[in-house]
């Protein structure tokens, strides 16, 4: 039972790295591929995440106004 | 503002900006790839909805109980629905000069649009022109009332009456074919529920600041 099962495994790994070696050199490609919209979604994302990380800061910073007032007020 | 609805408008919109540009949509001609654009101007035009119904709900608490803060809301949700409404006449000319000829197509929606931005313009030239506050917050709110009364019959209405190019009118089918596809529904739903809960966020700070602005004027005149 447990040769089997070594056997299967081990045949699986030659039939995955050979897999690897067929295909061209696979490198990080995503960004490279379909006509490279992935790098348009990149950048999209920076500015979506830049705006609101700035809106994130500016809720902070009120939130800092509020206190502060409210320690003058007391 | 709970910080779970800020998180949850930002996973929204993150989700939205990725499979809105990667996920399958249906291939039609003329539109192509511009059916994306659905995900993005759409709900600009949800989202201003949203904000000026909160606005003119507040108008009505102010008239019914008239208090600073009533007015201070009203005033926010306004100018956050009018920005709103500014980016989807901004998105729709863009879009409409790819897929119908040309940024300004006259079209009932369009100009209807338009003329509705306009009547909000006026709710801020009108604020701007009084010097009391309590008579400011107070015609302000009226004419807030009507100027939503305005609103809904010229984008949801006379649109629909006349033949538009916008999807849904004057038996233009166009949208009815993929707004039944659920591919698209499940990024256009969450597209405007974020949008709205970002647009929320965004007056949320905005009354805030405008709180804290009005409590330190407070505190001057007490000296």
């Amino acid at each position: 039972m447990k040769n089997k099962l070594l056997t299967a495994l081990l045949s699986l790994f030659t039939v995955l790295a050979a897999q690897a070696q067929s295909s061209d050199v696979e490198m990080a490609d995503t960004m490279r591929s379909e006509g490279k919209i992935y790098v348009v979604v990149g950048i999209i994302l920076i500015v979506l995440v830049g705006l609101i990380v700035y809106l994130l800061l500016i809720d902070r910073k009120v939130t800092r106004l509020e206190k502060q007032l409210s320690d003058r007020q007391r | 503002m709970k910080n779970w609805v800020k998180i949850l408008g930002i996973c929204l919109l993150l989700y939205v900006h990725t499979a809105g540009l990667l996920a399958e949509v249906p291939r039609l001609n003329i539109l192509n790839e511009t059916i994306r654009a659905l995900y993005f101007h759409v709900p600009m035009w949800f989202g201003m909805t949203f904000l000026f119904t909160m606005s003119v709900y507040y108008a009505i608490l102010y008239l019914r109980n008239p208090s600073p803060e009533l007015d201070r809301k009203v005033l926010e949700y306004a100018n956050v629905g009018t920005v709103f409404g500014v980016l989807g006449i901004l998105t729709g000319m863009l879009w409409a000069n790819y897929t119908w000829g040309s940024p300004w197509h006259g079209d009932p929606k369009q100009n209807g649009a338009a003329i509705a931005l306009l009547v909000y313009l006026a709710y801020f030239v009108l604020r701007g022109s009084l010097d009391n506050q309590e008579q400011r917050a107070r015609l302000s709110a009226v004419y807030n009332i009507f100027a939503f009364a305005a609103m809904v019959p010229l984008i949801f209405v006379i649109p629909r009456m006349t033949s538009s190019m916008h999807p849904g009118s004057g038996g233009n089918p166009g949208f009815n074919v993929y707004e039944l596809d659920y591919r698209m529904r499940m990024v256009f739903y969450p597209a405007v529920a974020g949008w709205i809960l970002i647009g929320l966020w965004i007056t949320n700070v905005r009354i805030r600041l405008k709180n804290v602005e009005e409590a330190i004027i407070e505190l001057e005149d007490e000296k």
